[in-house]
């Protein structure tokens, strides 16, 4: 009988142990140890990986950060512009509304024709209320026409040039505008005052006047067309002694804020001076 | 222009500055100037084109300015910003005077108890309050358009 040479005994062996310790690592026996050798070698690969990036950022660096500026700069920049468009876009849109609101309007008062004229200033003197609008004779704007917003009056063309014109508010004190008291069903005057407040004077003493009362203009005298809204009644005053009410009222409008008002283009005030008798002495 | 579209908008009460009577002071009492009552003229036909205040009434005012401002700058040379305050205060005083007799006596009715407190006073603040911005800025202007010569 042929006795097995040493070396393949060896070999025998060691294909055994190898093939048993695949067979244990296979069977999940070896998961463990396998896990922290795995992970040693990925700390120290990361270890590695992080040094070379280190030494490459030492060299790259100057470059990257003259570029980042740059960029960084480029992007400030159109950080800026971009406000200014936002702005600009948000200003565009509350412009928009409005023009929509007074759209609407005109789209309901059919009768009328209106040119949109925008809010340029106001009268330098604190003693009157006056604003200047962008349209002129030029747009057909003539004296006297009435000027109204969505919310109702705002006053009537005092002075035209070619490209403006001057307003007169009815909160200006020299301003009288004939009106109606709409549930009352009397007419009365509103007037302006160096306040700005405007208010009811001549209201018969025979008149129950409530407050919440509607003030629209009466189209008497001819320098508004009637039905224009003024505001509503709130304080009224009556005394036995006088001869007349008054009361306050509080303006549709809100003077304060008048951006974009509407020219009533075909309204011509009439001149009623001629028919007024003369009073003789 | 800035008067009209800026300063107009922001009133205390009823009252508003008056830009162009605390610049037209202050340019007055610079020794150097000469031109301060052109510049009242033309001040007053520009106002006076936007305002429905007739121009003269504003001329007047801003010369009566200029005339003040050039009595004191002779009189109060060493302390001009009291002179700035007194002209200023004067001033406005003044104008807003004779803006509420005109329309008084053209027949707006105007509550003088009214007028003093939610107006004249409110607005003589304002313009109280420009007062040393608009001079210096005046003086600088003024060193600026008249440079003192050297002497040697």
């Amino acid at each position: 009988m042929k006795v097995p040479s040493s070396r393949s005994l060896q070999t025998t062996i060691i294909f055994l142990v190898i093939g048993g310790i695949l067979a244990l690592a296979l069977g999940g026996f070896f998961s463990s140890a396998s896990n922290q050798f795995t992970s040693s070698l990925v700390d120290v690969q990361t270890w590695i990986s992080s040094r070379y990036r280190g030494f490459q950022d030492f060299f790259t660096a100057p470059r990257d950060i003259v570029t980042l500026r740059t960029r960084n700069a480029e992007l400030e920049s159109q950080v800026s512009q971009l406000q200014a468009q936002v702005i600009e876009l948000q200003q565009r849109v509350s412009e928009t509304e409005i023009l929509a609101a007074l759209v609407d309007f005109s789209r309901s008062n059919p009768e009328s024709t209106y040119k949109a004229a925008a809010v340029i200033g106001r009268d330098p003197s604190p003693f009157l209320d006056y604003i200047i609008i962008n349209r002129g004779s030029n747009d057909d704007i003539r004296r006297g026409m009435p000027v109204v917003t969505n919310q109702g009056l705002v006053g009537r063309v005092d002075a035209v040039i070619a490209d403006a014109a001057r307003v007169q508010l009815i909160t200006d004190p020299a301003s009288v505008v004939n009106v109606r008291l709409q549930n009352a069903e009397t007419d009365a005057l509103l007037l302006g005052s160096v306040t700005g407040d405007i208010s009811l004077d001549l209201i018969s003493q025979n008149v129950t006047v409530e407050p919440g009362d509607l003030v629209l203009t009466s189209g008497l005298g001819g320098g508004y067309p009637p039905d224009l809204i003024l505001g509503q009644a709130v304080t009224i005053r009556t005394l036995e002694y006088e001869l007349f009410q008054q009361a306050t009222v509080q303006p549709a409008v809100d003077f304060t804020r008048l951006e974009i008002v509407l020219v009533i283009t075909n309204f011509r005030p009439v001149d009623i001076t001629p028919l007024v008798p003369e009073t003789t002495p | 222009m800035v008067q009209s579209a800026i300063v107009s908008q922001f009133s205390l009460l009823s009252g508003y500055a008056d830009l162009i009577l605390v610049l037209l002071a202050a340019w007055a009492l610079q020794s150097r100037v000469t031109s301060a009552w052109q510049w009242a003229f033309l001040a007053g036909i520009f106002v006076g084109f936007l305002t429905h205040m007739p121009w003269p009434v504003v001329a007047a005012g801003y010369a009566i300015v200029v005339f003040m401002a050039q009595l004191l700058q002779q009189r109060v040379w060493q302390a001009p910003l009291l002179a700035m305050f007194g002209v200023t205060f004067l001033g406005t005083l003044i104008t807003q005077f004779l803006a509420f007799a005109f329309l008084s006596l053209t027949g707006t009715s105007l509550d003088f108890g009214e007028v003093l407190g939610l107006i004249m006073l409110p607005s003589l603040l304002l313009n109280m309050l420009f007062a040393i911005p608009a001079y210096t800025l005046m003086r600088d202007l003024a060193r600026w358009v008249y440079p003192s010569e050297e002497t040697e």
